[in-house]
């Protein structure tokens, strides 16, 4: 086995979202670890972080940043990394991960994750970026593939070599979404599972699993959309049951961020995941 | 290809619908198909949009969801967020609704505005202890009058010519009961622990913090909240430490010229 490109436990997790904070104070659910947006947590002091610290003590915890630009031609907001140093060294999170996307411009800041052409240019640029962060972090972080609904003429790098090699060339892991997968697999014609079987599976630190929505094209064909508003679409789940097989057991978060549903929903999905990932490690067993 | 200039093209058409999308992005079928270019331009929109909604819930229950999008997307239009922190987005929201002459049968709207601003500043601000009534017996009386006061990092203060805070306060719940428009309120907000607070002031005690906060001596604020009936220094003094809205008084450094 190479070595794991996280601490995280191989145990479902979930996204900690306010609404729930009551429950998992006073029920303690048996849930691998919690996952936050970074983000919603770089305020000086207040409730949100009496919460998540109270939170940290129990569970192992993962940051997800959102806000980093990581695949944006202008150099990182320092500002911002500095926020994100502080609230690592706050919480020392088991995990640290960020997105293959932009979403800072001149501008200003537009709160999405947008997609970039892959080049040797980009690749270059997203390198010395992750390069920065891990710098500034001291300790690697994992790179997510996007979700994405158009190409770039001038891409002429295949996403998974592109994320291959930013892993090689800066040291960092990989954040698996397998929503995002199916995503773009179906918006760009491509097999999800061969994207999966050529997908470099050592480096997967990480594992996200969440809902997508359905539409149709200006062709009339149906295309996908990254929701993270509903339960883990059947053929997502099939997928992901592939990538366990294949790759043995990993941690993988339930990202449920629109619609958030009451606390029991989020944890009988935690649950299916936990039993994939409990074949899993069977299975890595009876094969060594 | 340069990235910067691929980023940029996009940045410009991702935020401007009367932009084409940009011609250097395709579909595994050919060129660019507007419906899926519009995904990232709904998910930019509705993303800043619903940030606005979380953090001006108030005002948004005041004039309902339809209006409020529409004053939200005006303001995504003109002001995109300096930085990813979504809980700051909209410092000067209050100013552009302010602007607004459709809000003429709401003129409060604007203050209600700006005290969700103080509300969610003060919800973030860092946490320190505030000072307590035995802190302050501590300080020699002939002191007080050249001392300065320190406030809370959460508090934030605000006077409105309506009753701003009654009027958030009756729009906590969906079911808003009928409300007659009194007279204007002075709202002190801190957090002093971990519930933010909302304390309406008497007009001598808004003049006092008023100047306080502005950096005068309590002698100057006194001096100032006198001229308001019923003004009470010590009474004023212990309230405000009372509720947590004091870190520090220290005595003035600075000599009067």
């Amino acid at each position: 086995m190479p070595n794991r490109p996280s601490s995280l436990p191989n145990r479902a997790g979930l996204g900690l979202k306010p609404q729930h904070y009551a429950t998992i104070h006073s029920e303690r659910p048996d849930v691998g670890f919690f996952e936050v947006h970074a983000e919603n947590y770089m305020m000086a002091g207040g409730p949100a972080h009496r919460h998540l610290t109270a939170i940290a003590e129990q569970y192992p915890l993962s940051l997800h940043g959102v806000g980093l630009s990581i695949g944006a031609a202008r150099p990182l907001d320092r500002d911002h990394l500095e926020r994100l140093r502080v609230l690592e060294q706050r919480y020392a999170p088991l995990a640290v991960s960020e997105h293959l996307a932009w979403s800072s411009h001149d501008i200003g800041f537009l709160n999405d994750l947008l997609p970039l052409p892959y080049t040797a240019e980009t690749l270059a640029r997203v390198v010395e970026h992750v390069d920065t962060v891990q710098t500034v972090l001291g300790r690697p972080i994992l790179l997510e593939n996007p979700s994405t609904y158009v190409l770039f003429e001038a891409s002429d790098v295949d996403e998974i070599d592109f994320l291959t090699q930013v892993a090689r060339r800066s040291g960092c892991g990989l954040l698996l979404d397998v929503n995002n997968v199916m995503v773009s697999c179906t918006n760009h014609r491509v097999d999800p599972y061969a994207y999966i079987d050529r997908f470099p599976l050592p480096l997967i630190g990480e594992i996200h699993l969440g809902g997508y929505d359905e539409a149709v094209d200006g062709r009339g064909e149906r295309f996908l959309i990254d929701a993270h508003g509903s339960e883990t679409r059947p053929d997502v789940f099939a997928l992901y049951e592939h990538v366990i097989a294949l790759a043995g057991p990993r941690p993988t978060l339930i990202e449920w961020d629109n619609d958030v549903p009451d606390f029991p929903v989020l944890y009988a999905e935690a649950a299916r995941v936990d039993d994939v990932l409990a074949r899993g490690f069977l299975n890595l067993r009876r094969a060594s | 290809m340069n990235h910067a200039a691929a980023l940029a093209r996009f940045a410009a058409a991702v935020t401007d619908p009367a932009l084409p999308p940009p011609q250097d992005i395709v579909t595994p079928e050919g060129p660019i198909d507007p419906l899926r270019f519009a995904v990232y331009r709904n998910n930019v929109h509705v993303g800043l949009v619903g940030a606005l909604e979380a953090r001006f819930a108030v005002t948004r229950r005041i004039v309902g969801d339809p209006f409020f999008r529409g004053m939200a997307r005006a303001y995504v239009a003109e002001h995109k967020p300096a930085s990813p922190l979504m809980f700051a987005y909209g410092d000067d929201f209050p100013a552009f609704v302010a602007s607004l002459v459709e809000i003429a049968a709401v003129p409060y709207l604007a203050d209600v505005a700006m005290l969700e601003v103080r509300w969610s500043h003060a919800y973030g601000a860092a946490d320190v202890q505030p000072m307590t009534v035995a802190d302050l017996a501590r300080i020699p009386p002939d002191q007080l009058a050249d001392c300065r006061a320190f406030f809370h990092p959460s508090a934030g203060w605000l006077h409105s010519d309506y009753p701003v805070a009654t009027i958030w306060a009756l729009h906590q719940e969906p079911d808003v009961p009928r409300f007659e428009l009194g007279s204007g309120e002075s709202v002190l907000v801190i957090r002093p622990d971990s519930d933010v607070l909302l304390h309406s002031l008497e007009p001598a005690e808004a003049a006092f913090v008023d100047h306080l906060i502005r950096g005068h001596t309590l002698g100057e604020a006194a001096e100032a909240a006198a001229a308001y009936p019923k003004f009470d220094f010590g009474t004023c003094l212990v309230g405000l430490v009372s509720i947590g809205a004091l870190v520090a008084l220290t005595p003035s450094i600075e000599d009067h010229a």
